[in-house]
């Protein structure tokens, strides 16, 4: 079959707050959700300042390890999981979710996958967060990265879930990655 | 606002446009259908670029879904940015409408297309948006739907107009529509602007412009199309999506995710 040109992508850009955040859109499970936890950062450029206008989605399966094909993302009615957020930064440049600890595939390391959207960002950018302690060794991707790599895909536990910056550009330049089979 | 602080020195559109055509003879005659990350002329991007190559990996099963979105999700009328207010709003009534569609030609039905836009005058819903041009109180300029099963989408609203910004001096970014929308992966996510055929600002825009190569970036380009007009109600553009690779592709392939 032929292949279809792929549409560009462009920019965001600054209005992103009129037309994308929606209450609840950060909120995966209710606050009284056993298991909740936080995962949250800081969205910081080539300067190290952070971007207060970038916007985070993240997808991911329950804690055992399954998708939840399940609508109501937007309308979440009892706090029904479905594994996928948005979030936009604050002045502070900083996201955060409430959701469960992503499960692992079999085979492999538990993440978060996510994908950061930003006025001066011309294209939406993919990137992995990989829990600490997870089987990490088994990961294809981690086991490729350069060591010094690494470190850029994995989130820091801390009390009540994870954190994870995402640097743009700089010295700990996120890895940001594109998906093989795409017509990219 | 940062925005207001950046550039650091303010160029002339002619800098801007003699920095868009030293990039475009640089990139004559190659494949880049993406906009350019680190393209100098948007000036926003300098600092908000990765400088490392993207890292090939084959999608795990997380990345080959998409959220579902139902009726429980979008309300019909969401697709009509003319409602919801007291009264109708000024401008140039249109319907815009397409069909989403993986790069095989398969509809992606059942998914989130969701808007936002200027109004007629170019002035955003916005508080960042301090331009001098009136706000319309019967509008704000976001909208969402569900696609049909055949791919279909459609919003009516009003023509946006040209805003000006702080790129460079007399800078003007051409009338469009943000788009964002979802596959049915992960990796197929886009956000991307929807331009007017015959804008006179194309030329002058480095957003549009970062997009190198001309066959490419006219693809973010309506078309007029006069079965979608109503008669004495609203003219109609045709808009068609695509969206990158598909699931289908990798489950065939049977790809390995370790």
């Amino acid at each position: 079959m032929a292949e279809l040109a792929c549409t560009p992508g462009q920019t965001v850009g600054p209005y992103l707050h009129l037309g994308l955040p929606f209450a609840g859109d950060n909120q995966l499970v209710g606050d009284a959700h056993a298991g909740a936890i936080r995962l949250h950062g800081t969205v910081y450029d080539g300067a190290g300042d952070a971007v207060p206008d970038a916007l985070v989605e993240i997808s991911q399966p329950g804690p055992d390890g399954r998708l939840v094909r399940r609508e109501g993302s937007l309308q979440r009615k009892e706090g029904a999981f479905t594994g996928w957020g948005r979030c936009a930064t604050d002045a502070a440049g900083h996201y955060s979710f409430r959701t469960l600890t992503p499960g692992a595939p079999a085979g492999g390391a538990a993440f978060f996958a996510v994908v950061v959207f930003a006025r001066g960002l011309l294209n939406r950018l993919f990137t992995r967060a990989y829990l600490p302690g997870s089987d990490l060794d088994a990961d294809r991707l981690l086991r490729a990265l350069d060591a010094s790599r690494q470190h850029t895909l994995i989130c820091s536990a801390e009390n009540g879930g994870y954190r994870f910056d995402l640097h743009l550009q700089g010295a700990n330049e996120t890895v940001f990655l594109a998906y093989r089979g795409d017509a990219e | 606002m940062k925005a207001a602080a950046e550039p650091a020195r303010v160029e002339s559109q002619p800098a801007i446009t003699a920095e868009i055509a030293r990039i475009a003879a640089d990139y004559q005659g190659k494949d880049e259908p993406q906009p350019l990350l680190d393209y100098p002329p948007y000036r926003s991007s300098r600092l908000r670029h990765p400088k490392s190559a993207l890292v090939c990996v084959d999608p795990h099963e997380v990345e080959r879904w998409a959220p579902c979105f139902g009726s429980r999700d979008v309300n019909p009328v969401d697709a009509d940015l003319t409602a919801g207010h007291p009264g109708e709003p000024i401008g140039e009534r249109i319907i815009v409408t397409g069909q989403v569609l993986d790069a095989t030609g398969r509809p992606v039905a059942g998914q989130l297309v969701e808007i936002w836009q200027a109004n007629a005058a170019g002035r955003y819903h916005h508080q960042l948006d301090q331009h001098p041009a009136p706000i319309d109180p019967n509008f704000t300029g976001v909208g969402r739907c569900l696609t049909e099963p055949d791919g279909t989408y459609r919003f009516l609203t009003i023509k946006p107009g040209p805003y000006p910004w702080r790129n460079h001096q007399n800078a003007w970014r051409p009338a469009h529509i943000h788009f964002s929308v979802f596959g049915t992966a992960f990796t197929q996510r886009l956000i991307t602007q929807m331009y007017f055929p015959g804008d006179p600002l194309f030329g002058l825009d480095p957003i549009y412009q970062s997009i190198v190569d001309p066959v490419a970036r006219q693809r973010l380009i309506a078309s007029y199309d006069h079965d979608v007009t109503q008669p004495e109600y609203a003219t109609g553009y045709r808009w068609d999506i695509v969206v990158a690779g598909s699931r289908r592709i990798w489950t065939e392939q049977n790809a390995d995710d370790g």
